[in-house]
């Protein structure tokens, strides 16, 4: 006999009827109280991912947001799904587990600077090695909020702060690139202060099959308000955003007028019209490629220099993990027979005593 | 005893219980040559259990002192609860061999030693100045030289298999030996080389030409005045197999989650003496076993806490360094009221230790090292098979009480195999947990069943049911995060309470002998066979002495204080410093004899009589 043919005892019938009607963001709302700070970014990233979920399909009770530990990690408690508070930087290795649990789950893990590639970078790279199928939103501020105010691991080098009185002496990590080193199938870039770009990144990440990593700049109102200036300020938005598009050339600036080219393996911002450019020599972005030289690159762009860029880095096709993790179980099913526990028991050298 | 003949027609003394170890470089096929030894045994009616003994190099230079691999057996009639104190023979393929083990022979036990292999070099190798097989340094021991190699070549040769190959043979030309030294069949063994290596009918072949050819060696050499007859023991009835305290840990926790009807995840991190459990568990897709190898310790702890969340049976193993990284996790599973099973097969610490030496060190860990008021179950196997049971009531009571589960194991249970009385599966208990229950209004994640305490276990992909979890406090009933103060206090007593009553669903505290008497020998762990042998011999020479052994450690199960009060005095044996032994004077208010040993080695029998003979006297 094997338990595993048993049949289960019976679910109860679903409560709502979800997959019958169209979600709205309204149905991802919790009624708890949200204790963000007045002004936080991190009201902007809930609404749009509120808005991403109601717009896949997928019934509440199939999702999964799990976080650690800080300000961006109280998202699970504001979103009407299942949620996981986990403990400081595990998310990536509690969301693993769920995923394996069952496949079938849209799995979200909400994390910040210092949670993310602080205390819990190595569970992050190796998520997103593994290619789990799972979202990782990274909310970077560049600060330690919740504890009030010191230096995170993306906090640029010389930035004063509580912790670090007479400036910090550490180079920051940055985002994009350890999730390019790590093998990320998607990677991307977005910013809280403009929602709809920030709604096209999440929802391309939420439809892209596999580990995707997207970093969401974001200021700290109470810490670290001035964090991002160059790139959140809408006046200077076109100089100061590079808004990248898969397959296209590479351009900002009032009218497309500016456009990156590579000289010497540097990059190079050109004046389109004023420096006689042919549209043919300008970096067309491709976001499909295996390699991650080009990604990293404009990962690397940087003001005052260069404009930030924004958007998809990075969206190959690999198999998930969990995918290959329920194949390989299908083919031994296939290969042997559904386990048999008795066989399974009764296997090697036995003996019977009378 | 002495009965004439064998089937060899040579005079048989017949012996209750014999120990044989089996030694040699670490690429001498020892633990092969040993493990199928073990199994002829048990296939005659003995009891078994087995010891390996590695070397802690991967590949130590052939010959040395640091490369020696060894095996030993105990076998005989059913009081064989160890595997042996001192062997009474030692087989040593070269030098260095015999120099680790010649020390823990019986005096006027048997050395075979392949005399081959005693060149030179080897002499050297091994630290000796002269060869101990001429010089009379063995003169308490029978001391039996084989040309092994030689006669290994020869009796392979028309294998056709190179030299080199024909000559890893030589493990079986010992094995056929032992066999008719204990007058045992070599049907099974050829039986086995069969299967084993039917893709290699030369490999084959040569195993058993050796075989046969060290079997007829012993038997015209007239090197054994006499055949051995060990008792068969009484066992009861059923089907057996050889088993290791790992490879029962992972079928028990196959077994468990096929009656629980949910998938196990085994997330882990690899580490000794753990990995097997690992190894084990990957070659059994086919029971839907999603094993996970994770980046880290904690990780794996977090992928199966959240594997458990997420509807599956989530398990993780690791030994004692490894459950201090996990330990932040724990807190968590503590906290969030998700079934989870932690095995920590221990070794001697702290820190690195000795990674490949037994050691019960880790009890304090496992009963208290988290922060906050963290309880958990503590449960211990007492022998290998005994790993099956336990990882099936690990299972059964996390799941039924929504609590992490800390299984304690060690290196020596670990490694060290007995005969496993194999169960019916159907008959295994079903561990079926019941779906929650929709209610009006929100759903409530910690409202508790009135008997058990525990909360209901919701997974994602249940309609009705989506809630949110987390490390953070709750609020009793709905599970909404707070920070009242009452309620904490009031959540801080459930949590324990909990645990506690659990105590009511395990078997009462139950003495191996009589109920009074001058001493109580308690124990828990692999300690157990040590343990059983001494009490047997101290009560056979007229000792009032009983035998409790705990398997749960927390809870405790109920009665062990009215136990401890019915005998004069108390005696504590654990391979640590008294850690059982200060929890029970702290918890019974009575005094107690430690009994430490911390020497990386388990408890010898003779070693545990002695202490009771001692605290008796005192």
């Amino acid at each position: 006999m094997n338990a595993l043919a048993e049949p289960l005892p019976d679910r109860p019938p679903p409560s709502n009827a979800d997959c019958l009607r169209q979600l709205t963001r309204k149905d991802f709302q919790t009624d708890l109280e949200i204790r963000w700070c007045p002004g936080c970014g991190d009201y902007a990233i809930l609404t749009q991912v509120q808005k991403v979920l109601a717009s896949l399909g997928k019934p509440r009770e199939q999702c999964v947001f799990v976080s650690g530990i800080g300000c961006s990690s109280r998202f699970p408690y504001y979103v009407n799904t299942y949620g996981f508070h986990g403990i400081h930087g595990r998310a990536p290795a509690i969301a693993t587990g769920v995923k394996c649990a069952n496949p079938e789950l849209s799995v979200w893990v909400v994390t910040g600077d210092g949670d993310g590639l602080s205390i819990g970078t190595n569970h992050l790279i190796h998520c997103l090695r593994r290619n789990v199928d799972i979202k990782v939103l990274l909310f970077n501020n560049r600060i330690y909020g919740l504890t009030k105010g010191q230096y995170s691991p993306t906090s640029e080098f010389g930035k004063r702060t509580k912790s670090s009185p007479l400036r910090t002496i550490e180079q920051p990590i940055r985002p994009i690139q350890t999730a390019l080193a790590a093998e990320a199938t998607f990677v991307a870039r977005t910013i809280y202060a403009d929602p709809n770009h920030l709604l096209r990144t999440v929802e391309a990440a939420a439809r892209h099959r596999g580990a995707a990593f997207v970093e969401i700049l974001q200021t700290c109102r109470v810490f670290n308000d001035d964090a991002f200036d160059a790139v959140t300020d809408r006046a200077t938005a076109a100089e100061s955003r590079l808004l990248l598009e898969h397959g296209q050339p590479i351009r900002f600036g009032a009218d497309g007028r500016k456009g990156l080219v590579v000289r010497q393996m540097e990059p190079v911002v050109v004046d389109v019209e004023a420096d006689g450019i042919r549209a043919e020599d300008l970096l067309v972005h491709n976001a499909r490629s295996d390699s991650a030289a080009l990604a990293s690159l404009l990962a690397e762009l940087e003001p005052p220099k260069f404009p930030t860029a924004l958007g998809v880095f990075r969206a190959i096709e690999r198999p998930t993990y969990d995918h290959l993790l329920t194949e390989q179980i299908r083919q031994a099913v296939q290969r042997r027979g559904t386990g048999d526990l008795q066989a399974l028991l009764n296997s090697g050298t036995t003996w019977q005593v009378d | 005893m002495e009965s004439c003949c064998s089937s060899a027609g040579r005079p048989v003394v017949e012996l209750p219980q014999s120990t044989v170890r089996f030694a040699g470089d670490s690429g001498d096929g020892m633990q092969l040559v040993g493990s199928q030894f073990a199994d002829l045994a048990s296939l005659s009616g003995c009891a078994i259990r087995t010891i390996p003994d590695f070397p802690s190099e991967i590949r130590a230079p052939a010959g040395s002192l640091a490369g020696v691999s060894g095996y030993q057996l105990s076998f005989g009639g059913e009081e064989i609860t160890t595997p042996g104190d001192s062997p009474f023979v030692l087989v040593a393929m070269n030098p260095a061999a015999l120099k680790v083990n010649l020390s823990e022979l019986q005096p006027g036990g048997v050395v075979v030693a392949n005399a081959d292999e005693f060149t030179k070099g080897n002499l050297t190798k091994a630290r000796y100045e002269a060869n101990p097989l001429e010089d009379g340094s063995l003169a308490g021991y029978r001391v039996l030289p084989v040309p092994m190699t030689r006669m290994t070549d020869e009796a392979t040769r028309a294998s056709g298999l190179p030299g080199s190959a024909r000559a890893r043979c030589k493990n079986f030309f010992a094995l056929g030996m032992m066999a008719w030294l204990y007058d045992q069949p070599m049907q099974p063994l050829l039986e086995w080389l069969m299967r084993k290596f039917r893709k290699s009918p030369p490999v084959m072949a040569a195993n058993a030409a050796s075989l046969r050819a060290g079997y007829n060696y012993a038997n015209t050499a007239e090197l054994f005045r006499v055949q051995y007859a060990v008792a068969p023991a009484h066992l009861p009835k059923g089907r057996y197999r050889r088993v290791t305290g790992n490879e029962a840990v992972a079928l028990g926790l196959i077994a468990a989650a096929a009656r629980l009807g949910r998938p196990l995840v085994y997330a882990s991190y690899p580490i000794t003496p753990a990995s097997d459990i690992l190894h084990e568990l990957s070659g059994h897709k086919e029971f839907d076993v999603r094993v996970i190898q994770c980046e880290d310790e904690i990780a794996a702890c977090c992928a199966a806490l959240g594997a458990s969340f997420g509807g599956a049976m989530g398990a993780t193993g690791t030994s004692g360094p490894g459950l201090a990284l996990k330990t932040e996790a724990l807190g968590l599973a503590v906290m969030t009221e998700l079934p989870l099973v932690v095995v920590n097969v221990q070794r001697a610490g702290p820190s690195t230790g000795m990674p490949t030496k037994t050691e019960q060190a880790d009890l304090n860990m496992a009963l208290y090292g988290r922060h906050g008021e963290a309880p958990l179950v503590v449960l211990a196997a007492a022998s290998p098979a005994d790993g099956f049971a336990i990882a099936f009531e690990a299972v059964r009571l996390a799941t039924r009480y929504m609590t992490p589960v800390l299984v304690l194991s060690d290196s020596f249970l670990a490694n060290s195999a007995e005969a496993f009385s194999i169960p019916d599966v159907s008959a295994l208990p079903d561990l079926r947990v019941a779906p929650p229950v929709p209610e009006p209004g929100a759903f409530a994640a910690y409202r508790r069943d009135p008997q058990t305490l525990a909360r209901p276990w919701a997974a994602p992909g249940t309609a009705g049911f989506e809630h949110r979890i987390g490390g953070l406090e709750k609020q009793d009933g709905s599970g909404v995060v707070t920070y009242d103060s009452a309620n904490h206090r009031r959540m801080v007593e459930l949590r324990a309470q909990k645990v506690a009553g659990i105590a009511a669903d395990i078997p009462p505290a139950a003495v191996e002998g009589a109920a009074t008497g001058d001493l109580l020998v308690v124990g828990w762990g692999s300690s157990y066979g040590a343990i059983v042998g001494a009490v047997r011999q101290a009560r056979d020479e007229g000792y009032r002495v009983s035998h409790l052994h705990l398997r749960h450690l927390h809870p405790l199960p109920r009665g062990v204080g009215e136990v401890l009060h019915s005998f004069r005095r108390v005696l504590v044996p654990e391979n640590n410093l008294g850690q059982l032994n200060a929890l029970l004077r702290s918890q019974f208010l009575i005094e107690t004899v430690a009994f430490p040993k911390v020497e990386g080695r388990p408890f010898l029998i003779r070693e545990i009589r002695n202490a009771i003979e001692e605290t008796i006297r005192a």
